[in-house]
């Protein structure tokens, strides 16, 4: 005899991936260990920004790359040429990474190193402004690119990826002398769709703006330390 | 973000061990302000499921629309893109989003049959 039922869940679609980002989470605050995810559109600089970040603060911090791409190593090549190790996660057909794709690189980064020897880990995520906001990979904190000659409508256009972030990084400003853009427009938008977040100007180019954003992200490391309870730095 | 769904329904599933549920439809709401086409997601629901323990479970999306609430007089609005998503009451940016952040699983309709998993598995 079969009985119809309804389950009245209140389960979040992604409640699969959640799980996992939740678990990756708690590895991370065991180690003492900050996650950083840095999205952006292909393109925006995200490498060229670690490739900076991670020079300059060498000598504060231990780090280390989870390198998500479509298809090739070419990033991960270039950060590993930095000094750093990198663990390169190529996603195939998939356009963001996910909380599994994490875990996966965490255990191939644990046959390098110990990761609780580590401050920092970068997750690179895939080149995309649309589906790496919803999928939580167990980061504590979100970083999103917005380079001036994408366009100042574009935190309009994909306002979840703003929306979601932490800090908002607007690249490449040694550009803006060629460009008809407007840098104020830039960062209006932004705050119009999230008015909490830290928004940085920068160029990888001429360096302007970097101490800012090496600031943010030394003082993001202080924070976790300061205070290692799990939800410290969980956004909202 | 289909294959996440499946894998929470399998989550689900676990419940019921070792009876089987039969899927008729999954409730789903989704909100306006999140990357997800409803569209899209019962197209590649209706492929994704085709051969599974889900075959023949329908997908129902409940749209949930964009509100957000100015924090300067409390008043709740429609956010637009065209708007700049800001208040039209004070002009103020989207600081509190009220709905459109949805994306739940909101209830199963299911029967359960006493079919051991392990057979439910292999047909």
């Amino acid at each position: 005899m079969h009985m119809p039922l309804e389950d009245t869940l209140g389960l979040n679609l992604l409640a699969a991936n959640q799980h996992q980002a939740e678990h990756n989470r708690a590895h991370f605050d065991a180690w003492k260990l900050l996650c950083l995810n840095v999205m952006s559109s292909p393109g925006a600089g995200k490498t060229s920004l670690l490739e900076h970040t991670i020079t300059a603060l060498a000598n504060d911090l231990e780090m280390a790359v989870l390198e998500g791409d479509m298809t090739t190593q070419l990033d991960a090549q270039r950060l590993e040429a930095v000094g750093v190790p990198v663990v390169p996660i190529t996603t195939g057909r998939a356009c963001h990474l996910d909380a599994a794709m994490v875990s996966g690189g965490l255990s191939l980064l644990q046959q390098r190193l110990d990761p609780a020897s580590l401050d920092l880990l970068w997750v690179e995520n895939v080149g995309n402004l649309v589906c790496p906001a919803e999928f939580e990979v167990g980061e504590h904190r979100k970083v999103a690119l917005l380079s001036v000659t994408e366009g100042d409508d574009k935190p309009l256009k994909y306002p979840v990826m703003f929306r979601e972030a932490d800090c908002v990084l607007i690249t490449k400003t040694d550009l803006l002398p060629y460009l008809p853009v407007d840098l104020q427009r830039f960062e209006a938008h932004i705050r119009e769709v999230n008015p909490r977040c830290t928004v940085l100007p920068v160029s990888a180019i001429n360096g302007d703006g970097l101490e800012a954003w090496y600031r943010w992200v030394l003082s993001s490391c202080a924070a976790l330390l300061a205070d290692p309870s799990p939800s410290v730095l969980v956004p909202a | 973000m289909t294959k996440c769904l499946l894998l929470s329904m399998n989550e689900w599933r676990t419940r019921h061990e070792p009876a089987v549920p039969t899927v008729e439809t999954v409730h789903l709401q989704v909100g306006a302000f999140t990357c997800v086409e409803p569209d899209q997601l019962v197209f590649t629901w209706e492929a994704a499921v085709r051969g599974s323990w889900l075959d023949g479970a329908r997908l129902a999306i409940e749209p949930v629309p964009l509100v957000g609430r100015c924090v300067l007089c409390s008043s709740t609005y429609a956010p637009s893109a065209e708007q700049g998503y800001r208040s039209p009451c004070c002009e103020h940016p989207m600081e509190e989003i009220v709905s459109g952040r949805e994306l739940r699983i909101r209830s199963v309709d299911y029967t359960l049959t006493s079919t051991p998993l392990a057979v439910a598995n292999a047909s």
